[in-house]
Order: C-alpha cells, then structure tokens, then sequence
C-alpha cells in the first residue's frame, strides 16, 4: 500500500556515528519534525515492518539541516538488530514526533543537566535550550570510562560548568553522577533547578541528592509504551498519588513526586519475551554468518546441488 | 417497486442463518468467526424482505443507505447494482455489515421484525460488500475537482466516512494517522476475528481510489497544530475525529502490576502489532493462563475473546451489573458465552494481589446487587456487605471506557467540555472556525457506525460551508421547477463561479 513509508522513501538515515560498540547515532531527515522539536520530546520509530514501536527521546534536531537525531545503546533485540541495519541512506519503517510535552524550560538562573546512560544525550537540548534562555548551566554527565564518552564538544558550547563522572574513573570524577551533583551543589548555593535524564535507577538516586536542599528535580520518562498517544495505557506511572501516562502528560515529571520503584517494576513486564527475542535473534545471526562463511569458503564450481543443474 | 406483491405469510419464516465457525474450533484460531452468506443464503434472505412503503429501515441507519434498493437488487442477482446503490451512501459495506449494531438500527425497526426475525440487512450489507472485493469492483463516481483542500485528523471510522463524502464532492482530501498504518478503532481495536485486517484495507484501498491520501506516522497536534492546518499548510476545512484513547483503570491497589494492562494495550498489540506472531512480529504480549477481564462492553468481549485464542485456559469476565445492563452487543455476549468465557455478574474488583514478585496471582472481589436507578436510568449496582471472594488470575485486563484524549486539548484553543471532549455544535462545528468534529472525541466512547454517522454530518455541513453542492442529493432535471432557476441554471447546482477573497 502506498501508505508504508519505506516504500515511499520517507525518513531516511542521512548520517551516522558510533560512539562505541554499543552507543550509536542516527540522523534522520524529517524537515517537519525538525522544525516542530522541542527539548524534551521523544519519538517512535519503528525499524521494520514487523518491528516494535519503541520510543526515543530526542537527542537533537536541525531545522536548517531538516534532521532529527538520535541516540541509540544497543541493549535488546530491535535496538541490536537497528545497530546492524541503520546505515546511511536506509530508512526506518515509521517515526513518529514529536511527542509528548515540550519541557518547561523557564526563567530559571541557574540550572545542573544531568545525563546518564541513554540520557547523555537527550539532555542537551535541554541544556542548549537554558543557555539560550540565558541560564547559568553546569552539565554533568556519566560513562562508565573515558572511551564511551562522546559529544564533550557539544556540551562544553552549552554549558558554563562541565562536569564529567565516569565509573573507573579515567575522565573526570571517579564515582556517579551524583558525585558530580554533589560537588555542583557544594559549589553553588543557588541552583533552581536540576534536569536528569537516564536510567531510571539514575534519575531516583538524582531526586534523592537534590531532596534535601530543596532544589526542584525534572526527571524524563520513558517506560514501555506502543502508541506513544495516550491510547494504550502501557506508560502509565504513579506520580504522588496519581496514575499519569508518561506520553502525554509527560515525559518529565516531578522527580521528588514519581515513584521510581513502581516505574523499575513496571519495566520488568516484558522481560522474558525480550530475553527470548533477543536470543533467537542472536542465534539467528549465528547461523547466518555460519552459511555465510561457509558458501565463501565453499569451491567456486561444482556447488550447486544436482538438482539445481 | 417489487415485482411482486408479498406479505408476511409468503416470505421464508426463519431468517437465514450466518454460517459460523463452531465454537470450539474457533476459539483456538483469529480467523472470521462468522463465515459470511452463500449466495444462495444471500438470494434466500433478500426474498424476505416486504419492501414495504414505509421503509423504517432506512431512517434506522446512521447513514441512511437505501436498504430496500440494495436489497431488491440482490433478488434481481444485480449485485454490482446493489454495491453501487450502497456505495452512494456508503463505502465501507464490508466493514459496516460486519460491526455495526444493527438490531437496533435498520433492523431494529424492520417491519418484517414485528412478527417474525427481522431482515438480516447487516449480513446482506457485508455479503455485497466481500463481493466487491473479491470481484475487484469499483464504484467511483465522477468527480468534478472544486479546488477545495480538507485535512482529516484520525483515519478511524468517523474520518474515512467524513474524508469520503468530501472527496466525492471533489475536494482534495489528506487523512492524517498517527499509527503507521490506517484504519484506527478498526485497525487496533477490532480483532480479525470479527473484522479481518484485509477488509479494512480493501476498502481503504477504495478510498484511495476516489483519490483520498492517507498520511500516516502524523501526529496533529505536535508535528503540526490544528490551526496551523488552517493557516500555514492552507486548508480550506479540517476535521477532527481522533477518537477517545486514554483508557480508564479503577485507581484499586495491584495496578501496577506485571499482568494488568488496558484492553487497548491488550488488542493493538495483538492486532495492529501482530504480537500473536511472536517472535516473527517483535512486539511481545505476555500471555495469560487465567484472565480476568473488567468490565462487559464490545471491548470488554473482543478483549476476552483475543485472550483464549491466545492460549489462555480460563477467561472470565467481570462485570458490576447484571447480563441485562451489559453495554455489549448481545450477539457478542453470545459469541463470548459459547467460546467459554464464565461470567461473574455483580461483582467488582477491589485489589489485585501480587504474588511478591510483581506479577498477578489472583484478584479479590466485592459481590454486588442491584439498587435503586442511577441517573442512566439503569439501577446501580451496591456491595453486598460482607461478601468477598478471591478469583484465581495471573492477568487482569480492563475495559471500563476511557477518557478523552488530551493532546489537541493540549496543543490547539478548541474549546473543550469539562471531561476534555471537544465541544461542537448540531452540525459538529468546533469553536474554531473552519474546524469540525465528530466521534468519540466529540460523544465520548460509542459505536463505529455511529462515528460514520458523525463523520458524514461534519461532512455536510463542511460542505455548505466550502459552498459545494449536497453530493448526496442527485441532480434531477424533471424535479427541478422554473421557481429554482436562475439565468437558465438549477439553484441546487450551485453551479456558480467562487472566488475567494483573503
């Protein structure tokens, strides 16, 4: 049908960069989208026509260049197999954006970015779009070591205080990004503000580092959904007392209000099917390259089965 | 206008019945439960029709399809001419004979009803409507382009009914989707079983055809706004039929648990994602030994129904009134009855319990009665004191309604009553000019016919608005007097120059 996108040549990957074995970039061209992005919005892509719809946060857009961009770590099934077969000029199947509620990015003076993980990237819009507004803003980002770092250029325009945390402590501060928040509020009694975005064990432990000063914490959402509209229900969280649907009365929240440990449960849901979908996937792929390999090594004549002939 | 004169005495007595799968059989497998007319069941069923004067059944549809017409044309074995007959008010025969609540629309007030069954006029509907596919028919009227551009936000039913009524009146029609495939309610929502996915997009296909497009991965609203349709991407009108979404729970202890999801959630993944095929599909559906479903409505059933031929070995449903208030379609209580599914009437839920784990092991109910009427006139179910009970449940779905969906309300001024539903007026007309809107979004959660029904009243009133003649209304010459003409021209062709100012 004329409606399936790939075959009309929409959203095609026009670059991409990897910043390690498992963290790569996508830039898709979608001049509407581009023009339209907020920080904070998230999209969802979906690779294939038998793919799942998974949602990403946005981790760029170019109005003038038409793109968005994303950040992907390749951690299951779709985000590996997208890995392999994401190159440039190939197209995804579906995407769909912005989505959600653009981030409040107020009048506030002075202002700490948190990334982690998959959310190194997602908050430098934010980021960008503080200093934009004039705030004073101090990033602070975690890798596990200084090899997964990436996009220190870009941050480093956008913020006034650049503060790097990884784990084995090759870069920067030894320890997590909490030291990193830590050490930004010992240094600074009037931050407004602080924006965390990564995993969700991440953002909890963020809300608990800033709850005691006070220090109001937005944290982003992005909990299994397959619409992406409100319509499924499947991203709903608990935030205070409520039940709030992360696509569309969110993605950020509260970060002293959600209830991260209901957020990492729900999380769990699908777990044994993604085990499972990721393995045979994996042992597809062994295969694969095993037939591969072996018609490379078999002779170039007389292969063909007598049937064939 | 029958050949021959009939009564009630020469008509066949029993109305023919629908070839089915047997329920054991079908309960395993998604394919249509309901097999469809022969055209010997289909010749059979049209003699019963009295084709009676009054014909009550045509003011008994949403859409008014002329219903004596199409049917006479199948006694004739003119089924082209049935097809075209229904397609001058309806395109999506195949889909409207399958889902709509017939018993009490058209058939609901069939003459012949009043003493023996009435006319099976839906089965009728679909079996025309199935030919026409598989026979590859078309029925595209002429079209005269009026230079009119009209955007359609929401490809479900109230959208494909309005964007086909504006196409036929020669206005270049965009449907805009969100999902990556179009359809809506009919896509994610109704399973194959009832509605296979090939039927929709048959005719879908035949929208295409009258030059409809469909752009999906589109989120109006955030890609674009509702204005800025108006304004910068320069539509003369815009239609608005998004539908409800934001599914309801109850806010009882245990929702959070692994197993408990909407029945939304439940049949997109299962329909629209195709997660039944997992791991060829990779979108995943945990299935459930023993489910139970919340709640008695068309969606409750579907949800029921998706979930045994999924694997499950128990399904139950769990509803807070009686058989007699259950807002589903009594047929689909009856498919539901005899695939097995058990009934706990009077009865609601008030905790999921958790296994420690996070996932379900069971679901602890409140038995109720019935007491005085409610504002809906029903009476309103109260607890019995002290009656308790434990079912034993590893999934819980719910399907008690949903809520208007906020993100037009969000990111447009349309103006919305307190519930977030859009506000229109008699004619759908929004407080944006220019703007309409119809169907869930408007009503909250209703039928999919009566979403068509709405979609074609935003569609006339559209095109009074565009200036453009009443498509629905055929140009007779000889009932045209000299009283309505002016320079020699008919007044109801409005054949007049436009120009348009601004």
């Amino acid at each position: 049908m004329a409606t399936h996108a790939s075959a009309t040549g929409q959203f095609e990957i026009v670059r991409r960069e990897d910043f390690s074995d498992v963290t790569y970039l996508l830039e898709i061209s979608h001049p509407l989208m581009a023009k339209a992005a907020k920080p904070g919005q998230f999209v969802i892509v979906m690779e294939h026509e038998h793919g799942e719809r998974i949602p990403l946060t946005l981790a760029d857009f170019d109005p003038d260049r038409g793109t968005v961009t994303l950040v992907v770590q390749a951690v299951g099934k779709t985000t590996k197999e997208m890995q392999r077969r994401c190159q440039e000029g190939a197209h995804l199947h579906a995407l769909v954006g912005p989505m959600g509620i653009p981030s409040h990015i107020g009048h506030a003076r002075k202002v700490v970015c948190v990334g982690g993980g998959l959310g190194v990237a997602p908050v430098y819009p934010q980021a960008r779009a503080y200093k934009e507004n004039g705030a004073y803003v101090i990033g602070v980002i975690g890798f596990r070591s200084r090899e997964l770092m990436f996009w220190e250029d870009k941050f480093r325009a956008v913020c006034d205080e650049f503060i790097v945390c990884t784990d084995d402590g090759s870069m920067g501060i030894k320890g997590l990004v909490t030291a990193g928040i830590e050490e930004a509020i010992t240094h600074h009694s009037d931050i407004d503000e602080l924006v965390a975005i990564g995993p969700p064990i991440m953002m909890k432990f963020c809300a608990e580092t800033t709850r005691p000063h006070g220090i109001k914490t937005v944290v982003s959402m992005n909990p299994v959904m397959v619409d992406g509209t409100g319509m499924c229900g499947g991203c709903r969280i608990r935030v205070g007392d409520q039940v709030k649907f992360a696509c569309v009365d969110g993605p950020d929240f509260d970060g002293h209000a959600v209830d991260f440990d209901d957020l990492m449960a729900r999380l769990r849901r699908f777990r044994a099917s993604e085990a499972d979908a990721l393995e045979r996937w994996q042992e597809s792929c062994r295969v694969r390259a095993e037939e591969e390999l072996a018609e490379a090594r078999a002779p170039a004549i007389g292969t063909r089965p007598a049937a064939d002939l | 206008m029958a050949p021959k004169k009939k009564t009630i005495r020469t008509i066949p007595q029993d109305r023919t019945p629908m070839p089915e799968q047997d329920p054991q059989v079908r309960a395993t497998n998604f394919a249509e439960v309901a097999c469809g007319y022969t055209l010997e069941d289909a010749l059979r069923e049209a003699e019963r029709c009295l084709f009676c004067p009054d014909e009550p059944c045509i003011r008994g549809c949403p859409v008014g399809i002329d219903i004596p017409e199409f049917i006479l044309k199948i006694t004739e074995k003119n089924f082209h001419g049935a097809y075209d007959t229904i397609t001058d008010t309806n395109l999506l025969p195949a889909i409207c004979g399958r889902v709509c609540p017939q018993e009490t629309q058209c058939e609901g007030v069939c003459v012949v009803g009043e003493t023996l069954e009435p006319v099976a006029i839906g089965r009728l509907e679909r079996f025309v409507g199935d030919m026409a596919i598989a026979e590859e028919w078309e029925s595209i009227p002429y079209i005269e382009p009026s230079g009119r551009r009209v955007a359609i936000v929401g490809s479900g039913p109230a959208g494909m009914a309005c964007a086909a009524d504006l196409a036929k009146a020669g206005c270049e029609v965009t449907v805009y989707e969100v999902f990556h495939e179009p359809g809506g309610v009919l896509k994610y929502g109704i399973p194959d079983f009832r509605l296979p996915n090939e039927v929709i997009d048959a005719e879908i296909e035949k929208l295409e055809q009258l030059g409809i497009t469909f752009e999906c991965n589109t989120l109006v609203g955030r890609l674009f706004t509702v204005e800025q349709l108006l304004t910068e991407m320069r539509y003369d009108a815009v239609f608005i039929g998004t539908g409800a979404g934001y599914p309801s729970f109850m806010g009882i202890p245990g929702e959070s648990l692994a197993g408990v999801l909407s029945a939304n959630e439940l049949l997109t993944r299962c329909n629209l994602m195709h997660a039944r095929e997992f791991p060829s599909y990779d979108t995943p559906l945990q299935p459930g030994r023993r489910v139970a479903v919340i709640g008695a409505g068309n969606t409750a059933m579907d949800a029921m129904r998706v979930c045994l031929r999924l694997g499950a070995e128990t399904v139950y449903c769990v509803y807070r009134r009686t058989k007699v208030e259950a807002p589903a379609r009594a047929e689909e209580v009856h498919h539901a009855e005899e695939e097995g599914i058990e009934f706990y009437w009077l009865t609601t839920p008030v905790e999921i319990l958790g296994d420690g784990e996070n996932n379900v092991r069971g679901l602890r109910c409140q038995r109720m009665e019935l007491g005085e009427p409610d504002e809906s006139g029903r009476r309103r179910p109260v607890p019995v004191p002290g009656d308790e009970f434990e079912i034993d449940v590893d999934m819980v779905v719910y399907a008690i309604g949903t809520n208007a969906n906020p993100i037009l309300g969000q990111t447009s001024s349309l103006r919305l009553n307190g519930r977030g539903y859009i506000v229109a007026d008699d004619e759908l007309a929004t407080s944006i000019a220019g703007v309409w809107a119809g169907g869930d979004i408007v009503t909250g959660a209703a039928t999919v016919i009566e979403a068509m029904g709405a979609g074609r009243k935003a569609a006339a009133a559209m095109k009074a608005y565009l200036g453009l003649r009443d498509s629905d209304v055929v140009y007779l010459p000889e009932r045209a007097g000299s009283e309505g003409k002016r320079f020699g021209i008919d007044l109801a062709e409005h054949n007049y120059a436009r120009v348009s100012v601004g």
